[in-house]
């Protein structure tokens, strides 16, 4: 993956996690772009696009769109099985997710998104065991002096 | 686990010590700098930035926060540093510049508390890349914080790393990430093998690190480790045929890896829709795929696997067809049985009657890259392929008309037409580009008959006319003017559809070359193919006029057209009054190339009427030769300047011109009545091939007036073709510039015995009043021994109710003509 985008509705991001290195002013023109062209399709197109030399798999949850940018030789229907499994994950987390959650809570987000990919590939195919870390780390930000059990 | 509902107005996690709120100190109150001040926390702010009305709000409050941050920073305040920056970070994805918030990332990161650093890491991948000489100073934080022992920590090092390594960094810290693929620790173990991956990314040259580990991981039953290990020695793989060969060896393990995940029952943990862990089962398919391309030996090990994983896969939700399809694209691109091959397609071909847009989309796109090189497999699924043009998402559509137009072949061309001729008029307009000159191209390469193929044509110039390409003007008069058997059914197939609907340019171009072409053919009637049609030459004169003065017709078109009613001067029977006065109308009209091609063809009608009919005859049949078609319009452009789409076919018959010299013996020098002399090709041919129309030509002989009677002129012109000296053409025309109409006009001459003459057909019997247009008639002279010329004319007319009858000797006949 080459990175993933959360927006509203209304083109707000949410969320951008970048896994190639771009320039500030490109991450914001590829942004822009991007969201103009994933705003403008109808519902009932499908969820692939092809965009510049990408692949592009969105999708949509209530206010809040899913983006992920695939290269050519990646499997179109497991990305969808990725957001969706990312989403599931922000959703046990919070309780029942919405877009409110993720935006006064984004720092959140971020840190769900680094335990379930990193560097643009599955680390963690587990349910459980992503939100067990999940929720090791904040045990360990709330009260640093406990001596932490490993997480697994 | 904490619960995050109803925690907006709660304790903040974030903040260790101050819960206050209030907004930052004010700048330069030095009692207040020294305090630690109650600064905004993060979900306030951004319930601040929300609660704006306007942008010009939203900005202000972003830029006040901002001061406070930067004098927050400027302090060194390392309390609230981490909520700075997460403010800082918030602004940032607003799109707001935070560049002065990179540093504090570094003191973050370097910080003990986990908060610090959890902050502090996430500021580092959204704030600081290789671009940033910035980036480089936490490569001694990381690599502290990779060996500490305290897993969380070690994870979100090792997540930065993989984010925003560059490849410094990568040749710094590998040492420090290969010792952690070892650790015990699997939390640890996984994200260190996908740091890995990201190392060998930015420096392929740590490959000889990272490969070597690799074996004993496989042996792992960690899911998470499981599939980071494939994931490295696909990306080993890819980067080199080396690794590629030695990696061949573990095939045998990788195929029992997954066999175990298939016929293992249901996990809760990795199971999804019951598909055993789709992500891992992707991974290691792929994998599969780079191992097995063009290698015999590990294509056949996987062989029984794929076709396992390809019938037992539970297809009703999107995981398992994820896993169907990487396995499809697995068989499809190793050396796997021809029984396999089929199924992968057969599977595609069931994707493609799914109820899921997406699954149709990737069974499109893969059936398109596979139409080539398993043609018969995928044509088993035309009829469903071409049910996908009915799709309302247009991406999938130009894929189906893609890949109905791969299909077509000389059995199924018929109904595939059909299908994609209906396509054509539904289809969305940026589509239609692509649909016409599809259709035209596969309807040159399977026509079964040439009807059929006009007929298609036709069909794609009506419907989508403004969208064919600038060839197929040029391809469809070939097409007609080869088929001879046709050419009435062509023209009168144009003509009508000419006569609905002349907007359609491309359609109205060939139509306009047809009627031109065959207009006695259209007005001949009978044509077995189609009902009988009554068209009388009016019509068609009119219709062609039309077009020309319309204003939908590009300049081009009515190029065409004009050039048709020229060619219709010598194919209707009537007088020519019609189209000779369009013609003279239009040497003034604005746009040059029409008003040149309407000079020439009146000065056709007026001095060279004895070339017209040889220049305006029907072409011969067409060779679709490149080469010849390339001379044959050099030499037309070099005959009369008639230029036109489709070349202009010359046979130079040299014979020809003998057989005329032979008609010209024997006759008297007294007055004679000729028999209008029907041109024959070839010898009017080379008769033009003789004029050079183009100067320089030799010195030209003046005109002679030689008759003038109550404002009726007779004027005489001159021409001596250089080629052959013998020959002598005069050119007679009659004016008449008086009040009355002069009508039944006959012109007959008388030469010296030892001279030939030959009169041709006047070019009409009427010269109408007040300069209306005048009788040409041209004189053929054979003067071989040079004598001197002497010409008698006698003329007959009525004029003012009265019959006029005249002979005189031509006197002052200028000795050019003759010597």
């Amino acid at each position: 993956m080459q990175f993933m985008l959360l927006f509203s509705r209304q083109g707000k991001l949410r969320l951008q996690k970048w896994y190639v290195p771009l320039s500030d002013k490109e991450k914001k023109k590829i942004t822009r772009e991007l969201v103009q062209t994933v705003l403008a399709r109808k519902p009932k197109m499908c969820s692939f696009l092809e965009w510049r030399d990408l692949k592009i798999v969105y999708k949509r949850y209530a206010s809040l769109y899913f983006c992920c940018a695939i290269e050519d030789q990646d499997n179109e229907l497991i990305t969808l099985e990725i957001i969706h499994r990312y989403v599931e994950l922000l959703d046990k987390y919070f309780g029942s997710v919405c877009e409110l959650d993720i935006i006064f809570n984004f720092e959140k987000a971020y840190f769900i998104l680094d335990e379930f990919l990193l560097g643009g590939e599955v680390q963690e195919t587990s349910k459980k065991n992503v939100l067990k870390a999940i929720e090791q780390a904040d045990l360990l930000q709330e009260s640093p002096k406990k001596t932490l059990s490993p997480i697994f | 686990m904490l619960s995050r509902k109803g925690r907006r107005w709660g304790a903040d996690a974030c903040v260790v010590g101050f819960s206050g709120g209030g907004v930052g100190a004010e700048f330069g109150d030095p009692l207040r700098e020294r305090m630690v001040v109650p600064s905004l926390k993060l979900q306030d702010l951004i319930e601040e930035i929300r609660g704006a009305k306007t942008q010009a709000q939203e900005r202000e409050v972003i830029q006040k926060e901002c001061a406070h941050i930067r004098a927050s920073f400027r302090d060194g305040d390392p309390v609230h540093r981490h909520r700075q920056l997460a403010k800082l970070l918030y602004v940032h994805m607003l799109g707001y510049p935070a560049h002065f918030g990179q540093m504090e990332c570094l003191k973050l990161i370097a910080s003990s508390r986990f908060t610090d650093k959890r902050v502090g890491y996430l500021g580092a991948m959204l704030l600081l890349d290789e671009r940033h000489d910035a980036h480089l100073l936490i490569t001694n934080s990381i690599k502290n914080d990779l060996s500490q022992g305290i897993q969380p920590v070690q994870g979100l090092a090792l997540c930065t790393l993989s984010t925003m390594g560059s490849a410094e960094m990568c040749r710094d810290l590998a040492p420090e990430v290969e010792k952690l693929l070892l650790q015990p620790s699997p939390y640890v173990r996984k994200k260190a093998i996908l740091t890995a991956v990201h190392m060998i990314r930015k420096v392929p040259e740590l490959s000889s690190v990272f490969l070597p580990p690799c074996a004993q991981l496989l042996h792992e039953r960690h899911h998470g480790i499981l599939l980071g290990t494939i994931t490295l020695i696909t990306e080993l793989c890819e980067r080199s045929p080396a690794a590629l060969r030695h990696f061949r060896k573990v095939v045998p393990q990788l195929v029992q890896i997954l066999r175990t995940l298939v016929t293992t029952g249901y996990s809760t943990e990795h199971s999804i829709s019951g598909v055993s862990d789709p992500f891992l089962q992707v991974q290691i398919l792929r994998l599969l795929r780079i191992l097995g391309r063009n290698h015999e030996d590990s294509s056949e090990t996987m062989n029984d696997l794929l076709a396992q994983v390809a019938t037992n896969t539970d297809t009703s939700r999107n995981a398992g067809n994820a896993v169907l399809f990487e396995t499809v694209l697995t068989i499809m691109d190793i050396r796997s049985a021809a029984g396999l091959r089929v199924l992968a397609v057969n599977i595609l071909g069931r994707f493609l009657l799914n109820s899921d847009r997406n699954i149709r989309y990737v069974a499109l796109t893969s059936l398109l890259r596979l139409v080539q090189s398993d043609h018969s497999a995928v044509q088993r699924h035309r009829p469903t392929v071409v049910e996908c043009l009915r799709e309302t998402d247009a991406s999938l559509s130009r894929r189906a008309l893609e890949l109905s137009l791969a299909l077509v072949n000389s059995s199924n061309v018929r109904a595939m037409m059909q299908e994609l001729q209906a396509f054509l008029e539904s289809c969305p307009p940026d589509l239609r580009a692509d649909c016409a000159s599809g259709i035209l191209l596969a309807a040159e390469r399977f026509a079964p008959t040439k009807r059929w193929h006009i007929d298609t044509i036709l069909h794609v110039l009506t419907t989508a006319g403004t969208h064919v390409q600038d060839d197929a003007v040029a391809n469809l008069t070939q097409l007609i003017g080869g088929a001879q058997e046709l050419h009435a059914y062509s023209v009168r197939r144009l003509y009508n559809a000419l006569a609905e609907n002349i907007s359609q340019q491309p359609l109205v171009q060939v139509a306009a070359w047809c009627i031109g072409e065959y207009g006695d053919l259209l007005l001949a009637g009978n044509c077995e193919e189609i009902e009988p049609l009554q068209v009388d030459e009016e019509e068609v004169l009119a219709l062609l006029e039309k077009v020309l003065q319309s204003h939908m017709s590009l300049p081009a078109t009515r190029g065409y057209a004009l050039t048709a009613l020229m060619k219709l001067s010598t194919r209707l029977c009537g007088d020519n009054n019609r189209i000779r006065q369009v013609v003279s109308i239009y040497g003034s009209c604005l746009d040059v190339e029409l008003q040149q091609r309407a000079v020439e063809y009146d000065t056709l009608f007026r001095k060279y009427d004895h070339m017209r009919a040889a220049i305006l005859e029907k072409m011969p049949l067409v060779e679709r030769d490149g080469p010849q078609a390339d001379e044959e319009a050099k030499e037309s452009k070099e005959a009369a300047q008639l230029s036109e789409a489709a070349p202009v076919p010359t046979e130079p018959q040299a014979s020809q011109l003998l057989d005329l010299l032979d008609l010209l013996d024997g006759t008297s020098g007294d007055v004679q009545h000729p028999p209008p002399l029907d041109p024959s090709p070839g010898g009017a041919l080379v008769h033009l091939l003789d004029l050079p129309c183009a100067p320089p030509s030799p010195a030209p002989i003046p005109d002679l007036k030689v008759f003038e009677r109550e404002g009726v002129q007779l004027n005489l012109s001159f021409i001596r073709p250089p080629e052959n000296p013998a020959l002598l053409l005069i050119t007679v025309t009659a004016t008449n510039f008086s009040e009355g109409d002069v009508t039944h006009f006959i012109c007959q001459a008388a030469v010296p015995k030892s001279l030939q003459l030959q009169l041709q057909a006047p070019s009409g019997n009427t010269v109408p009043a007040r300069g209306g247009l005048p009788i040409t008639q041209l004189f053929r002279i054979l003067n071989p021994n040079k004598a001197p010329l002497r010409l008698k004319l006698r003329l007959t007319y009525n004029h003012f109710h009265q019959s006029v009858q005249e002979i005189f000797e031509v006197n002052n006949l200028p000795v050019e003509s003759w010597q």
